[in-house]
């Protein structure tokens, strides 16, 4: 019989302990983010689709060696550079990636021995058309400088 | 005439206040949701998200009514409309204030009692005529739980007339309109002396709140095993109604417990009393309902049956007996 009252007033008991913590949870400070209007910054290890990393005149640090092409196992990249008249080094014209194919293994970025390649942080990619997923790089490059 | 026009005007007033209520309950209940779990909950449409149940509403009306093959056609039909008029009946036994009340009736306890209790009789038809096993499973759960908590929670309500010696609703509140202390829930300095009332508040707060099939009791929408519950199988405004039914007996649930132990509109200083002291507790009561919605999980229907069968019921029967023996002493 007292265990009868005991098990009936510890349950209460209980509930009301459970209530004191979702009291104190209802008062305590916002912890999503509102996603469309507010955003986080993406982590460090996060892989977006590649970008071409710039030197300090805003140039490419590319020297067209061809090893991304290469490293990628889908075919996803293409690259074309032309020496420059009275120039040394190659200069990239065209760097061109078919992100349709891409499945961020990171190869094209471990391959690379000039810098020149790293993964944006984009993540928020969304489009009916297909052509929008095939990007020139160079063009993203030179539209970042502008 | 005048009296056609007035009763119509009491009616669509009625109306108004349970469906306007049931709108944005869900509204305060999906923000209250929100702040517990530390997120904003809806808050784009309009401000705070005000504008929500409009365009809630206009996008259950704008859905198409399937009835399943093999349904009972009528009582399919008849349900939601069963679950929702006995809720929006009852309003018009409530008051609000010693002015604001559609019907002052003598026995407007029993009347809302009885008209509460209808509202079992629509959940049974939705899950007999849907022709779904789980929504028929549901329905039973459901029955066997109204029928459960019917019990303690007329009982409780019988102590109340007991000490009241009335069943009208008005005179309930009149009775503790003096102040603070003579309001129903505390024991030693009310009318009545009855040192329980604090376990009967409590025992009819349980019980409504099972009543209206709200968490932890609701059982009978069990997502996890039910799919949905007993309405699984309505679309559009018929699953509307029941959402809208429910909601309103909520309203009901804590109408009742305010005026049965809260003092009503009774103000606790006696300052200003008035209907807006009524609306304060009544929509407390809706918070702390809401409040253990998302607390508590959901329990087991065999949980739930020996909290009424063992517990309760035994509860409010000495409750009952001691009130009458104190009443006789005293």
């Amino acid at each position: 019989m007292i265990n009868y009252f005991r098990e009936i007033f510890s349950g209460l008991w209980s509930l009301f302990v459970g209530m004191k913590v979702t009291f104190i949870e209802a008062f305590s400070p916002k912890v999503t983010v509102h996603y469309p209007y507010e955003t986080l910054k993406m982590c460090d290890a996060y892989r977006g689709h590649i970008e071409l990393i710039e030197n300090e005149e805003g140039e490419p640090n590319c020297v067209c060696c061809m090893s991304c092409v290469r490293a990628c196992p889908s075919g996803c990249i293409s690259l074309t550079g032309e020496k420059p008249e009275g120039g040394k080094k190659k200069v990239l014209t065209s760097y061109h990636l078919d992100f349709t194919r891409c499945s961020l293994c990171s190869a094209c970025v471990e391959a690379c021995n000039f810098n020149a390649i790293e993964h944006s942080k984009e993540y928020n990619l969304a489009s009916r058309n297909k052509e929008d997923f095939h990007f020139d790089l160079l063009a993203r490059l030179r539209e970042r400088n502008q | 005439m005048i009296l056609t026009l007035t009763i119509l005007l009491a009616v669509i007033i009625a109306i108004a206040w349970a469906a306007f209520n049931a709108a944005y309950l869900v509204l305060a209940e999906r923000r209250g949701a929100g702040v517990i779990q530390r997120r904003p909950g809806p808050n784009i449409n309009g401000p705070f998200g005000l504008l929500q149940p409009p365009l809630d509403g206009i996008k259950l009306m704008a859905k198409q009514l399937i009835i399943p093959a093999g349904a009972d056609r009528f009582m399919y039909i008849s349900a939601p409309v069963l679950v929702m008029c006995p809720a929006i009946m009852s309003f018009v036994a409530l008051p609000y204030s010693d002015w604001l009340q559609a019907q002052n009736i003598d026995v407007g306890l029993l009347m809302v009692f009885a008209f509460a209790s209808m509202g079992t009789m629509g959940t049974i038809f939705a899950g007999w005529s849907s022709h779904n096993k789980y929504s028929l499973m549901a329905a039973m759960r459901s029955v066997s739980q109204a029928v459960a908590y019917e019990i303690p929670m007329i009982l409780t309500a019988l102590t109340i007339t007991l000490m009241a010696g009335t069943t009208n609703l008005n005179a309930i509140v009149a009775q503790q309109s003096e102040n603070f202390f003579h309001w129903n829930i505390f024991p030693l300095f009310g009318e009545t002396h009855n040192i329980l009332m604090p376990f009967s508040f409590l025992i009819f707060f349980i019980c409504s709140m099972a009543e209206t099939n709200r968490a932890p009791f609701d059982l009978g929408e069990a997502e996890g095993e039910l799919v949905a519950g007993f309405h699984i199988e309505y679309g559009s405004m018929g699953f509307g109604l029941f959402f809208m039914g429910e909601y309103a007996n909520i309203v009901i649930g804590a109408t009742l417990a305010t005026i049965f132990f809260l003092g009503g509109w009774s103000c606790p200083f006696g300052l200003f009393p008035g209907v807006w002291w009524f609306l304060i507790k009544l929509y407390a009561i809706i918070f702390t309902i809401i409040w253990i919605r998302w607390t508590f999980p959901r329990t087991t229907i065999y949980g739930l049956l020996n909290l009424s069968w063992k517990i309760l019921i035994p509860a409010s029967l000495v409750n009952l007996l001691l009130t009458a023996g104190l009443m006789k002493v005293f």
